[in-house]
């Protein structure tokens, strides 16, 4: 008869609800006892209904595959992670250093370069860095900033503690699961926001449009803000009409825009050519532009980047930010956030090995058996060795790889990511899990309440990519203070 | 609004309006075919060559048999107008439109899609072949009134209304020129009573691919005659398949858009032309044809002057100028 806390255990990893078998942590007490007391076939009963929410909501996310491509619905799993309130406050505040921080170097980067000067970031790693685009040396976005929208990939290791994975400040995704997710827990167990302060996730379209609006070159009470979309095709898709949706902001295609001779941007519009503000655009930079990047590329806008360093329009985020995603400079900013802060790194990353230099590399080389070892800027998972397991002949191969390109490289400690009880086949089993929060920088800054938990459905895989058998988990920010 | 959204809009409703008339059509022709003595052989061509596709079809098959028409016109992937390549492309339209059509309408289009897709040989065989065509004809009819009852009548809504009536204006015109005028040139000196017969019957055809034999009975009380008929199909402002009646509905929603001053003007003059026309020396083949010849492709400018008006404007300065002229 339904869960039965006693026999769930997590083994060796952190669990984000259950400090061992039976004991659930303090911030989940309600939410364990409120589970084990539901029967099979009442659990089993909001399974469904979260099923039906999410087809009927036509939560969807896009799979490539050769004979097409595939809307799918959106892999959910009913039990909320949690994360008490005071914690969750200092995570906050070290995202919020932290992007401060790699604002600053981007900004610094494209203008003084003091850094190097100073001798903090090497020039050498600069000088490879794939996502440095020449285009935008000299420019100065309002606020100094570049990366308006961050997502940083956190994971929690077996000592429990939150490190930085990676930072992605290209074209983050994810961020309207997260707000879909709780519209589908809201629905499947309403009775446990009664007994909870859960911090709502909803203001985030909102804040959204307001950080948007404010980087307009022209103040006005609603200029005009539009997301820019490569289209029905691209895999996030579903999130940019939603998040122009929510946003009260016109979807685009490339097609729809242009740039006159005034190098401004305009929309065509049925009233004829309408002036745009800013672009939340979800297309590469090298796509941006025909005229200054990929001279084929059919999803951008010709003249684009002309009009943008006229001071004419806003991108978000900024060209160029992409360079910070590279990540050997990642290992660069716990000193970034010393160097422009002159303060201590609130959230640490993860221990880095740069290949580039020799000692490291040395190290790295010797110890390949034991380690993850990425390519500096490829994401979602791609090109990457982890050693552990791994066989000798591709060991053997990546160490050729890394000798012929060292700067190319990092290495990392294998993790031992955090696991949360997760709806198996009727049962509840831990499931190795991260958390993806979204930041945004304007005027002011904004944290999500959480973010986007992302599980690997598979037991003991560390894969919690959607396209890759991930599912996701509604999160929670629950304020465990007695006095409230 | 966004133009290339409008565009979409109009294109959707004119493909799913394109599908609803072959439909039509086709379904009206299997009834004929059953009514013919059987010594007479029905011209599958005339079919074909409504939808002007009659090149296409050459190139693909060697005569006109029943089966080779049927599957052209329902389902086959290279004739552009086929049933099925219309819903596809009506699909694809609302699909990249999602947020501005109702959900319901997205949900029955994409229904319908599947519908002509997977069924397609239950309908090119013939005892399938009435309820197949009925069920994508009832289905399109649900999506007009899904929109009619559940969309805004914003911008959007009279972009997909011009599209429907300017597509369904074209149609009753290919059915006139085919069908009736291919009636007024008929020299098989068949006579007497049973070729009159026979003659209605054709007649009534050419009104029963408009779904318009019920209503023609209502208004016009005489037994079948070919100068009612084209009055009827041509001049009539109430019934809504009549060329004057859906010139009147694009009329009405280019007179809610936005800088719509020269769309607006054609439509008037083309409904004015359809409106004043002289029936009687219509009855010759010959000048039926031509007039109607006339009439497309002033329906065929009034396209081109919405889709340059609010689709591709060319660029800023072009705007400019027309705003300033218009």
């Amino acid at each position: 008869m339904g869960i039965d806390w006693q026999r769930y255990d997590p083994g060796g990893f952190y669990d984000e609800l259950m400090a061992a078998p039976g004991r659930p942590r303090p911030a989940a007490r309600t939410l364990a006892s409120y589970l084990a007391s539901l029967g099979d076939a009442e659990i089993q009963e909001r399974r469904l209904a979260a099923e039906h929410a999410i087809l009927e909501m036509g939560i969807s996310f896009t799979v490539y595959t050769e004979g097409g491509n595939i809307d799918r619905a959106w892999p959910f799993d009913i039990i909320p992670r949690i994360i008490p309130l005071q914690e969750w406050t200092r995570v906050e505040r070290g995202l919020r250093q932290r992007l401060t921080a790699l604002n600053r170097f981007i900004d610094d980067l494209y203008n003084e370069r003091r850094i190097v000067r100073d001798g903090v970031v090497p020039e050498a790693v600069l000088a490879q860095s794939r996502n440095f685009r020449e285009q935008c040396r000299g420019m100065r976005p309002v606020h100094g900033v570049w990366a308006h929208i961050c997502g940083s990939d956190l994971v929690r290791d077996a000592d429990g503690c939150f490190y930085v994975l990676e930072d992605n400040l290209r074209v983050p995704s994810g961020v309207s699961y997260m707000l879909e997710n709780r519209q589908v827990t809201k629905r499947v167990f309403p009775e446990l926001f009664e007994h909870h302060s859960i911090r709502p996730v909803d203001e985030y379209p909102a804040q959204l449009f307001d950080m948007l609006a404010s980087l307009s070159p022209r103040p006005m009470d609603y200029p005009q803000v539009v997301v820019l979309t490569p289209g029905i095709y691209n895999s996030a898709y579903f999130e940019h009409a939603y998040l122009a949706q929510r946003m009260g902001a016109e979807l685009v295609e490339g097609a729809d825009l242009m740039v006159a001779e005034d190098d401004c941007v305009y929309m065509r519009t049925i009233e004829g050519p309408a002036r745009v503000d800013v672009i939340y655009r979800r297309i590469d930079d090298l796509f941006l532009d025909p005229e200054v990047f990929h001279p084929d590329s059919m999803l951008g806008v010709p003249g684009l980047m002309r009009a943008w360093r006229a001071g004419n329009v806003a991108l978000v985020n900024a060209p160029g930010a992409g360079v910070a995603d590279d990540k050997v400079i990642y290992a660069f900013v716990p000193d970034m956030i010393r160097y422009y802060l002159d303060e201590a790194p609130i959230l640490p990353n993860v221990p880095t090995y740069l290949c580039m230099d020799p000692r490291q590399r040395e190290h790295v080389l010797a110890h390949l058996d034991r380690l993850v070892v990425k390519p500096a800027n490829e994401s979602g998972g791609y090109g990457m060795l982890v050693g552990p397991h791994a066989t000798p002949q591709q060991r053997e191969a990546f160490a050729d790889l890394i000798r012929r390109d060292p700067r190319n490289y990092i290495a990392q400690p294998t993790l031992q990511l955090s696991t949360a009880p997760t709806l198996c086949d009727g049962t509840v089993e831990p499931r190795h899990l991260d958390l993806r929060p979204f930041v945004l920088q304007g005027v002011r800054s904004d944290v999500t309440a959480g973010g986007l938990t992302r599980v690997a459905l598979r037991r003991g895989s560390l894969v919690v990519n959607s396209s890759q058998g991930g599912g996701s988990k509604d999160t929670w920010i629950v304020d465990t203070d007695p006095g409230d | 609004m966004l133009s290339r959204v409008a565009e979409r809009l109009y294109w959707m409703a004119r493909y799913l309006e394109r599908a609803e008339n072959t439909a039509r059509m086709v379904t009206a022709f299997n009834h004929l075919a059953l009514d013919m003595p059987r010594q007479v052989r029905l011209s599958w061509r005339g079919l074909v060559a409504i939808t002007g596709n009659e090149a296409v079809f050459d190139a693909r098959y060697p005569e006109y048999t029943e089966a080779d028409v049927i599957r052209f016109l329902l389902g086959d992937p290279e004739n552009p107008g086929s049933i099925l390549n219309c819903l596809t492309q009506a699909r694809e339209n609302v699909r990249t439109t999602r947020d501005r059509v109702p959900t319901e309408v997205w949900e029955t289009v994409n229904e319908l899609h599947l519908h002509a897709r997977y069924k397609l040989d239950v309908g090119e065989g013939k005892r399938g072949r009435y309820r197949y065509l009925s069920q994508i004809r009832d289905r399109c009819q649900q999506i007009t009134g899904m929109l009619a009852g559940t969309m805004s009548h914003d911008q959007g809504y009279e972009f997909i209304r011009a599209g429907r009536n300017l597509e369904r204006a074209d149609m009753t015109s290919r059915l006139l020129d085919v069908g009736a005028v291919g009636l007024l040139a008929r020299e098989d000196g068949a006579e007497g009573a049973e070729a009159g017969a026979m003659e209605g019957l054709l007649w009534m055809n050419v009104l029963r691919s408009l779904s318009a034999f019920q209503m023609y009975r209502q208004h016009v009380r005489r037994r079948i005659n070919p100068a009612d008929v084209l009055r009827y199909l041509i001049q009539d402002t109430q019934f809504p398949r009549a060329i004057a009646h859906a010139l009147g509905e694009v009329e009405g929603s280019l007179a809610r858009l936005p800088r719509g001053d020269l769309p607006l003007r054609l439509a008037l003059q083309v409904k004015r032309h359809t409106l004043e026309a002289d029936i009687e020396p219509l009855l010759e083949a010959r000048i039926l044809h031509r007039f109607i010849d006339d009439l497309q492709r002033e329906m065929g400018d009034l396209h081109s002057l919405i889709t340059a008006t609010w689709f591709r404007p060319e660029d800023i300065r072009g705007w400019q100028v027309q705003t300033a002229g218009g």
